[in-house]
C-alpha cells in the first residue's frame, strides 16, 4: 500500500551570516493512510521544520535535501504551482497560534470559505454554506454569526477549531497538526484534542500530531516517534513506546509527565541541561551531554536508527526503531 | 561608546553605495572651497564679450557664462558654498533646538511632555511652506527669515528622537540612581545618556542636513530666500529655468550640482542609518 | 462607523477655527502689516478694503464681518488684483491646481503599490535594486530640479512634450508638471509598500495562507495587501501636503493658471487677503485629508472599527 506520506532521507539546512545550520538531519517515515502518527520533542528538535519543508513553506530560507512523496507525487522542491495542487486540499495544516495565524482583517467565513473556492470550484455562496456546515462540525456555536466575525472577536479555543476546520474543507488525505493545542488553555487543549479524536473516526484521514508534550500525543497517536537534534532517535506503536521506552531520552520525557496516579513527588522531575543549540556541531551522540547512561563510545560514535522490534512480530504492529548504543533493554 | 563607533564604522565600510556618496560630498565641499581659486573668473564679474557662451574647456568660461556674462563655473561654486553653509548652521541651530526640546520633554514627562508632543504633531502636519509663505507676506522678504524658516526644517524629528530615548534613559536612571544612593547624577546621564542619544541624532543630523539644503533652495527658487546679486544654487536654478531653450547649461550646471550634493548626502545619510541601526521612536 | 467618523469630523471644526482666527489676528497685529496706516496703496485698492473690512470699526466687528463673509464663502477683495475678489481668483485657479494634485496622488498610488510589491517579491533582484535606487532619486532630488530637466529632455530635445503652458482640457501640457509632481510621493509610497510587504511575508497569518495552497496573487492581494498599506494610509497626508507644496513649483515653472502660482505671487506681492484666503483653503484640504485617511483606517484594519 502506497503511504500517504513517504519521506526519505530529509535534510533541511539554514544559512544564517554564511554559517549553515542544519535543522533536520537524515529523517526518514512514513505515514500510512488513516494512521495517526505522534511526533515529539523539544523546541530545536526540527520536529516542525520536517513537515514545513514537506509543504514548501521555508522555501527561499532553508536548503533541502532528499524526498518527500505524497501519494504518488514527488513534492519536495516542487514549484508552487505543482504544491499547490495538493496543499490546503489534500494536505493540510495547522499552526500553532490560532490569534496570529489567521488573516485578522479578514472575516472567518472567507477564510473557510477561500479553500473551497479555490481547491473545488465552486461559488462563493456554496462555499459559504459549506464553511457553516464545517463550523458546525467542529462544534463551533452559533455557526451562522460566526462566519461573519473576525479572528480577534473569537476566544483562543474557537479560532483554533476554524483553523481545524479550514483543514477539512476539502476532505484531506493527511492534515498535519503543529502544537495545536500549545497556545491554548489546559480545559481548551482537552476540548481540542477530543474534537480532532473525533473528526479522526468520522473522516478517517491520516494525522501528523506535533507536540512538545508526549501527554498531548498519548491521546491520539498510534504511533509515535521521538526526536533530538535533528533526528530521529526512537519510534515505536504508542502503546509500548510508553509501557517501555528504549532510549534514555525517551525514558526521561516520561517521567518528566505529571500524574495523579503516581506516588506524590517532592519536585517534578526534570531534564538536566540544554539541547543543543540548532547548528551546534558535535560528534556522537548528540543527547550524550545529558544521558544519565552516557559512555565513552557516545561521545566518539553517533549511533544509527536500528530496527529492533521483536522477532516474529505481528505484521500490523508498527516497527520498534531506536538510535542508542545502550538502549534500555525491552 | 567607542565599540558602538567602530561597530558603525565597518558596517558603513562595506556599503558601497555610501561610500561612493561621502567621496562625492567630500569632492564636491572642496571644490565648493578651493575651486574658485582655479579660475581666473569672479562670480560678479561680468563679461561682455561672452554672454550666454556655451561651455567649452578651452574658453575662459569651463561651464559657459549666462546672460550677464558671469561665468557659470564660479557663481555656481558660489551658490554651492552659500547652500553648504546655511545647510550647516541651519543643520547646527535645528540640532540644538530639537536636542533641546526634546531633552525636556523627555526629562520632566507627565503633563508638559504631553503638551509639548502635542505642539510637534500640530506643526509635522502643516507644510513649512505655507508658514514661510504667511510670515513672508506680513514681515517682508528678509534673509533672518530665511535662516529661521529653514531651521524649522529639521528640529521636529530630533526633537522626537531626544525625547524617546530621554524617556527610556528617565526611567532606568530612577533606578540607577537609587542604587547608587544617588551620586554622580551628572555622571550617569554622561555616561548612559549621551552614548544612547549619539547615534540617531548624528544620523538624522545628517539627514536633515539635505532637507535644509533643498527647502532653502526651494525658497531662493521661488524668489522668497536669497536675493539678487548673491547666488544660491535655488536662485540659479530658477534663472536657468528661464533660459533652458536658447542656453540649457544655465539650467544643467547648477541643477545638476544640486542634484548630485543632495543624492549623495541622502544616500551617505540611509547609510549611516543602517550602519547604526537607527529606527525613529 | 458613522458615529467614530461623526466625531472625528467635529473635532475638525474646531481645529479650523483657531487657524482661521490666528491668522486673522496675526495679520492685524503684525509689523507692517497690510493695515498699518504707514502703508500707502492705491486708492482704489484702500476704498475696496475700506468697504469690505470697515477699518475704522473696532476689531472685533471687523473679525465678526470676517467670519460672516467667509461662511458665505467671500475670502475679501484682493490686495494686489484691484478688479478680482480673492474668491474668484480662487474659483478660477482651484479647478486646475485640484485636477493636477489628484492626478499626482493617483499616479503615485498606481504605480508606487504595484512597484513597491514588486521589488518585495524579488528582494535583493536586480530590478529590485533599480527600483529602490529610482526611489532614492526621486526623493532626494527636489521638483524644482526635476521638472526643468524633464522639460529639457520631453520638451527640447525629444519636441514630445510642451514645456510650459496650459490650455483647458489638454492633456499633453499636464504630463511632465504631474510626472515632476507625483514622483517623491511615489519614491517613499514604493519604499514603504517594500518595507511593510516585506515584512508580512515573513508573518504567520500569510504562511496559513500559503498552506492553503492559495494562488500567490491571492495571497498577495486578499490577504496581505490591506495591511501592507497601512503605512501607506498613514503617509496620505504628507503626501497631500507634499503634493500641495510641489504645485507651487510646478505651477510657477510650467505656467499653469492654479492657486499655487497665485500663493507664489500673493507672497512676492504682499497680497494679504489673496494669501490668507489660500491658508484656508489648503489647511481645510488637508483637515479633509485626514478625515478621509481616518475612514481609510478603519477599512483597512477592521479592529480599529468597533472603537477604543
Amino acid at each position: 500500500m502506497v503511504p500517504a506520506l513517504r519521506i526519505e532521507d530529509l535534510r533541511v539546512e539554514f544559512t544564517q551570516r554564511g554559517a549553515r545550520i542544519p535543522a533536520v538531519r537524515d529523517v526518514s517515515m512514513d505515514v500510512a493512510h488513516g494512521e495517526c502518527v505522534g511526533i515529539v520533542g523539544e523546541s530545536g528538535s526540527g520536529k516542525t521544520q520536517v513537515f514545513m519543508a514537506a509543504m514548501g513553506l521555508n522555501a527561499g530560507q532553508a536548503a533541502v535535501g532528499g524526498r518527500v512523496r505524497f501519494g504518488v507525487a514527488d513534492i519536495l522542491g516542487a514549484g508552487p504551482s505543482e504544491l499547490n495542487r495538493v496543499r490546503g486540499s489534500k494536505l493540510t495544516m495547522i499552526f500553532q497560534d490560532p490569534m496570529t495565524s489567521l488573516t485578522p482583517h479578514l472575516k472567518i467565513g472567507v477564510q473557510l470559505a477561500e479553500v473551497l473556492v479555490c481547491h473545488a470550484g465552486k461559488s462563493w455562496s456554496e462555499a459559504r454554506a459549506a464553511a457553516r456546515r464545517m463550523l458546525e462540525r467542529v462544534r463551533v456555536p452559533e455557526a451562522a454569526r460566526r462566519l461573519t466575525q473576525y479572528p480577534h472577536e473569537l476566544s483562543g479555543g474557537l479560532r483554533q477549531r476554524v483553523m481545524i476546520g479550514m483543514s477539512l474543507m476539502c476532505e484531506p488525505t493527511l492534515v498535519i497538526a503543529d502544537e495545536p493545542t500549545t497556545a491554548l488553555d489546559v480545559t481548551v487543549q482537552a476540548q481540542i484534542i477530543d474534537l480532532l479524536r473525533s473528526l479522526r473516526a468520522e473522516a478517517g484521514m491520516a494525522l501528523v500530531l506535533i507536540s512538545h508534550d508526549l501527554a498531548v500525543v498519548a491521546g491520539l497517536a498510534d504511533r509515535i516517534l521521538v526526536m533530538y537534534a535533528g533526528r530521529i532517535v526512537e519510534s515505536g506503536g504508542a502503546g509500548a513506546l510508553f509501557r517501555h521506552a528504549l532510549h534514555p531520552y525517551t525514558a526521561e520525557l516520561l517521567k518528566c509527565i505529571p500524574s495523579i496516579f503516581g506516588p506524590q513527588l517532592a519536585r517534578l522531575p526534570t531534564l538536566t541541561g540544554q539541547p543543543p543549540r540548532p547548528g551546534e556541531a558535535f560528534v556522537g551522540c548528540a543527547f550524550a551531554p545529558r544521558c544519565p547512561r552516557a559512555a565513552p563510545r557516545c561521545w566518539t560514535e553517533r549511533p544509527l536508527l536500528q530496527d529492533v522490534s521483536a522477532a516474529g512480530a505481528e505484521r500490523h504492529t508498527a516497527a520498534r526503531r531506536v538510535a542508542c548504543h545502550f538502549p534500555l533493554s525491552t | 561608546m567607542r565599540a558602538l563607533a567602530g561597530d558603525a564604522a565597518r558596517r558603513l565600510r562595506s556599503n558601497p553605495g555610501a561610500v561612493c556618496a561621502l567621496a562625492a560630498i567630500l569632492c564636491m565641499v572642496a571644490l565648493a572651497l578651493i575651486g574658485p581659486w582655479f579660475s581666473p573668473n569672479g562670480s560678479d564679474a561680468l563679461d561682455w564679450s561672452h554672454v550666454a557662451s556655451s561651455p567649452a574647456l578651452q574658453s575662459a568660461h569651463w561651464f559657459g557664462t549666462d546672460r550677464l556674462g558671469r561665468d557659470l563655473y564660479a557663481r555656481t561654486l558660489e551658490g554651492a558654498r552659500v547652500s553648504m553653509a546655511i545647510g550647516l548652521v541651519a543643520s547646527a541651530v535645528s540640532l540644538v533646538f530639537g536636542i533641546g526640546y526634546g531633552a525636556i520633554a523627555g526629562y520632566v514627562g507627565g503633563r508638559t511632555d504631553q503638551l509639548m508632543m502635542r505642539i510637534i504633531e500640530i506643526l509635522s502636519g502643516l507644510p513649512l511652506i505655507f508658514f514661510v509663505i504667511f510670515l513672508t507676506v506680513i514681515f517682508g522678504r528678509s534673509e533672518y527669515l530665511l535662516f529661521l524658516s529653514v531651521g524649522a526644517v529639521g528640529w521636529l524629528t530630533m526633537a522626537r528622537i531626544v525625547r524617546g530615548q530621554a524617556l527610556s534613559i528617565r526611567r532606568r536612571e530612577f533606578i540607577e540612581a537609587a542604587i547608587a544612593s544617588g551620586a554622580g547624577t551628572a555622571r550617569i546621564i554622561a555616561r548612559h545618556v549621551i552614548p544612547n542619544v549619539i547615534g540617531p541624532v548624528i544620523v538624522y543630523a545628517t539627514l536633515t542636513v539635505p532637507q535644509i539644503i533643498m527647502f532653502e533652495s526651494f525658497l531662493s527658487f521661488l524668489g522668497l530666500g536669497i536675493q539678487e546679486p548673491h547666488a544660491s544654487l535655488g536662485t540659479l536654478i530658477a534663472e536657468g529655468a528661464g533660459e533652458m531653450e536658447a542656453a540649457p547649461w544655465i539650467l544643467l550646471v547648477p541643477g545638476g550640482f544640486l542634484a548630485l550634493l543632495l543624492l549623495s548626502l541622502n544616500l551617505f545619510g540611509d547609510g549611516l542609518r543602517d550602519a547604526f541601526d537607527v529606527k525613529e521612536g | 462607523m458613522l458615529r467614530y467618523f461623526l466625531i472625528r469630523l467635529a473635532g475638525a471644526v474646531p481645529t479650523l477655527f483657531i487657524i482661521v482666527t490666528l491668522s486673522f489676528f496675526l495679520i492685524r497685529a503684525a509689523p507692517g502689516g497690510p493695515f498699518d496706516q504707514e502703508q500707502t496703496l492705491p486708492p482704489e485698492i484702500m476704498a475696496n478694503l475700506e468697504s469690505a473690512y470697515g477699518l475704522n470699526q473696532p476689531i472685533l466687528t471687523q473679525y465678526a464681518r470676517y467670519l460672516r463673509a467667509l461662511a458665505h464663502g467671500d475670502f475679501g477683495p484682493s490686495f494686489k488684483y484691484k478688479d478680482f475678489s480673492v474668491t474668484e481668483l480662487i474659483g478660477q485657479g482651484f479647478p486646475v491646481t485640484f485636477e493636477l494634485g489628484t492626478i499626482a496622488v493617483a499616479l503615485a498610488l498606481i504605480m508606487g503599490i504595484p512597484i513597491g510589491t514588486f521589488a518585495a517579491l524579488h528582494r535583493n533582484s536586480a530590478a529590485d535594486y533599480a527600483a529602490m535606487s529610482l526611489a532614492v532619486v526621486g526623493i532626494a532630488i527636489p521638483t524644482f530640479v526635476v521638472l526643468p530637466f524633464l522639460g529639457l529632455l520631453f520638451g527640447i530635445y525629444l519636441h514630445w512634450l510642451p514645456v510650459a503652458g496650459w490650455e483647458p482640457g489638454s492633456i499633453r501640457h499636464l504630463v511632465l508638471p504631474v510626472a515632476a509632481l507625483a514622483l517623491p510621493p511615489l519614491a517613499v509610497i514604493a519604499r514603504l509598500v517594500r518595507a511593510s510587504m516585506l515584512e508580512l511575508l515573513g508573518s504567520p497569518f500569510i504562511r496559513t495562507a500559503i498552506a492553503k495552497g492559495l494562488p500567490l496573487r491571492t495571497v498577495i492581494l486578499r490577504h496581505a495587501m490591506r495591511p501592507a498599506l497601512l503605512p501607506v494610509a498613514s503617509f496620505l497626508v504628507p503626501a497631500v501636503a507634499s503634493i500641495m507644496t510641489g504645485s507651487l513649483v510646478v505651477e510657477s515653472i510650467a505656467g499653469l493658471p492654479g492657486i499655487g502660482r497665485y500663493m507664489v505671487q500673493g507672497a512676492l506681492n504682499r497680497d494679504y487677503t489673496l494669501v490668507l484666503g489660500m491658508v484656508i483653503i489648503y489647511s481645510t484640504l488637508l483637515i479633509l485629508m485626514g478625515l478621509l485617511v481616518d475612514l481609510l483606517y478603519a477599512w483597512l484594519d477592521p479592529r480599529v472599527r468597533l472603537g477604543p
